[in-house]
């Protein structure tokens, strides 16, 4: 680089820099928007079911069936009501106050003696994810009433075969500790989207972008000027994002933090770079604005395996994934925060995200070339 | 004085119709996002990758693999071969699930003893690892009764109002409410911070329009848009995907339109208060992200703990949620409805007051 161009390119990353700092909303979305997100995402995200309200209804008391009753009650799994009838219960699952009604028939007692009763579950089946997750429980609860109920009756009581399961790298299976490190990756999304996706548009809207095409700068060196600060900035954020994941969160750091970093780095350029392509490509804030939310944040919420499991979407639908940086990045994060520096997994995640970062800068700057040409 | 607004929401609408980007941003976006996002937006579990380490070898454990392979999520099933191959196949993600059965499997079988086995998954992910699990020990469960007694008792289990449970079901009447509440908050917030930005505020103030009336004239359009959105939303909802309409459209419409009014209210004191776009964008971010993580849209509100479910309660969102599903899916009645809609009416008078007094301030 010329010494003219290192000091176009310095007055350039100066004058964003200045713009950014004079905008208090700069600061705010890259310190203020991550700390309210991890907070509320840290506190409020989870997918631990406890205490399920369920209605427990009796048709016909009796010892048995008021000891299956009572198992529900006796379960952590459960917070149950106990209706005398099938149709109140079935309107509080109308409503929404219960997840499910059990339903221990009038002859439960004597099919249990003949070896064969049917304890009926009704589900909601609004939320079909936590309806499994109950119908689980409700299962664990019959297996052990039923193993209690052999031992006392004097029957074998070890099962035929004894699995004995193990959790690794999340053994309290804490859904904090693998949503938080996906977090992370939403939050730098959303700094790199929001930061970049005006910055162009900005400059289109009020008509400076000629002023500042007329200057002896170069589009790489515009862009750069535009990349610079951003960049710094969103490493901040991610450096706060972190630190309130492992002390705030408890969320274990297994790996290397320079490694996180690293992909880090990588990460926030594709994102940056998505977001020039948008503003690039709008040249109108609102829309700009617009796009940003609907292209980066919801696709890093829903396709980036943040949540949602990638694997068990359609084959169209992953493939489309694979467009998505932060599905990358996750696979990164989750791995170096709860795993360990496993280079495997890193390596071609990395990999992919810089080819995103080089595609989409390469991409910004062709749009602004064109535009002026 | 009903002239002058019209002419008003007639500017705004044009301004933002007219222009061919914002017209794909708002028809085409959410379109394709209704394709993709149902199908992404799923808990299950699928194509689940086992490695099995087999010391025994016996007939009875062949048995129990043969099971494994032969259930639908399983795939593929992996022999591995001794200590080191299990301790790397999780980290490196070779094997979603690993299973090590004990040596003598087979010999206890036989003998009638309790034969063991062990089940190692990834929890990494900790909602796939109990998914994981819950099917291995189903299959296991399946597999023990087949070689054992029956037991006295089972369970019979349906589910209600989405018999499949197809999170599908599930998704698209919580995504009504996400797509409107992103567009009609986007149009507000961006209306005033727009004019103040080109300066055609101060002529906007200038014209015979008392601020109210401007407020007014700010609020039709980002309401007539989200009501239009959601009418395609609901289209494409029940006329592509399948799911039922099983309660009143009447009744869903009303809802909505109440809804709408208190995230309209909202994006007006973001952009009463914004100076320029990039700071309305902010603001709209900054109540959209909250709303949609707080409103039991990914993640039931019940889990939350006590603190943040008293926070949600004044999320309109969250209330929406409710009626939607319930609406769409279970055929609430209408006292159900009303019951979940006055918290919003109440959050819009709130919202609207906040927008005009801070419009006023801003503007006077």
């Amino acid at each position: 680089m010329s010494r003219a161009a290192a000091r176009r390119l310095s007055a350039l990353v100066g004058k964003e820099s200045r713009q950014i700092l004079r905008d208090p909303s700069s600061i705010a979305i890259a310190f203020v928007l991550p700390a309210i997100l991890l907070f509320i995402f840290g506190y409020g995200v989870s997918l631990d079911a406890e205490g399920v309200p369920v209605a427990v209804v009796v048709e016909q008391p009796s010892p048995q069936a008021d000891s299956l009753a009572a198992a529900f009650a006796g379960s952590p799994s459960f917070d149950p009501v106990y209706p005398l009838h099938r149709t109140p219960a079935q309107r509080l699952l109308r409503l929404g106050e219960v997840r499910a009604v059990v339903v221990v028939p009038a002859s439960f007692e004597a099919d249990l003696a003949r070896g064969d009763a049917a304890v009926q579950v009704l589900l909601d089946g609004t939320d079909a994810n936590t309806a499994r997750i109950v119908s689980g429980y409700a299962d664990g609860v019959l297996s052990g009433w039923l193993a209690d109920l052999a031992r006392e009756r004097g029957a074998r009581t070890a099962p035929v075969i004894e699995a004995e399961s193990r959790i690794w790298f999340n053994p309290a299976v804490r859904s904090r500790n693998f949503l938080i490190p996906g977090l992370v990756a939403i939050v730098m999304t959303l700094t790199g989207a929001l930061l970049t996706s005006l910055l162009v548009a900005r400059e289109y809207d009020r008509g400076t972008i000629e002023t500042l095409m007329a200057t002896p700068a170069g589009v790489g060196e515009i862009l750069a000027g535009k990349v610079v600060p951003t960049f710094l900035l969103g490493m901040a954020s991610m450096g706060l994002s972190v630190a309130m994941a492992v002390w705030l969160f408890d969320v274990p750091l297994r790996g290397s933090f320079l490694v996180l970093a690293g992909a880090s780095a990588l990460f926030l350029t594709a994102a940056l770079g998505l977001g020039l392509v948008i503003s690039a490509a709008t040249k109108d804030q609102f829309v700009a604005g617009q796009l940003a939310i609907l292209v980066t944040f919801l696709p890093a919420f829903l396709l980036s395996g943040f949540i949602f499991n990638i694997d068990a979407m359609p084959p169209a639908i992953q493939a489309v994934s694979h467009l998505v940086a932060a599905r990358y990045f996750i696979a990164i994060a989750q791995t170096v925060f709860l795993v360990g520096t496993e280079w495997s997994v890193i390596l071609p995640n990395a990999a992919a995200l810089a080819v995103m970062g080089v595609a989409f800068l390469g991409l910004a700057r062709a749009l602004l070339v064109k535009r002026l040409g | 004085m009903f002239r002058r607004i019209r002419a008003l929401i007639v500017k705004e609408l044009l301004a933002i119709l007219n222009d061919p980007k914002s017209r794909a941003i708002l028809v085409v976006l959410p379109l394709v996002q209704l394709g993709v996002f149902p199908f992404a937006a799923t808990f299950e579990v699928d194509s689940i990758r086992i490695a099995v380490w087999n010391p025994d070898g016996g007939v009875a454990s062949r048995d129990l693999v043969a099971r494994f392979a032969g259930a639908p999520v399983f795939h593929p099933v992996v022999a591995i071969d001794g200590r080191p191959a299990i301790e790397a196949a999780l980290p490196a993600r070779e094997a979603d699930l690993v299973i090590v059965i004990d040596q003598r499997f087979s010999a206890d079988v036989a003998a009638g003893r309790p034969a063991a086995i062990q089940l190692l998954v990834d929890g990494s992910n900790s909602n796939t690892a109990l998914v994981t699990l819950s099917y291995a020990r189903e299959i296991v469960r399946d597999h023990a009764a087949a070689i054992g007694p029956d037991p006295p008792a089972r369970l019979a289990t349906r589910a209600l109002y989405n018999p499949n449970l197809e999170s599908a079901w599930f998704i698209l009447p919580g995504l009504l409410g996400i797509l409107t509440t992103i567009a009609s908050l986007a149009v507000t917030a961006f209306s005033v911070a727009r004019e103040k930005e080109t300066g055609t505020f101060q002529q906007l103030l200038v014209t015979p329009l008392r601020p109210a009336e401007i407020l007014v004239g700010k609020m039709v359009p980002g309401l007539v848009i989200g009501l239009a959105q959601g009418a395609v939303i609901v289209a494409v909802m029940h006329g592509v995907y399948g799911v039922p309409l099983a309660g009143s459209l009447a009744l869903l419409a009303g809802a909505l339109a109440v809804f709408l009014t208190s995230v309209i209210g909202i994006g007006l004191a973001v952009s009463a208060i914004a100076r320029t776009q990039q700071q309305a964008l902010f603001g709209a971010f900054l109540f959209t992200v909250p709303m949609v993580i707080l409103s039991g849209f990914a993640t039931p509100v019940e889990n939350m703990p006590g603190w943040i479910r008293t926070l949600t309660l004044g999320n309109p969102l969250r209330w929406f949620m409710e009626i939607a599903r319930g609406v769409v899916l279970k055929d609430l009645p209408p006292a159900a409805v009303l019951n979940l809609t006055w918290p919003m009416a109440l959050i819009a008078v709130v919202t609207l007051t906040v927008a005009a007094l801070v419009f006023r301030r801003r503007a006077g």
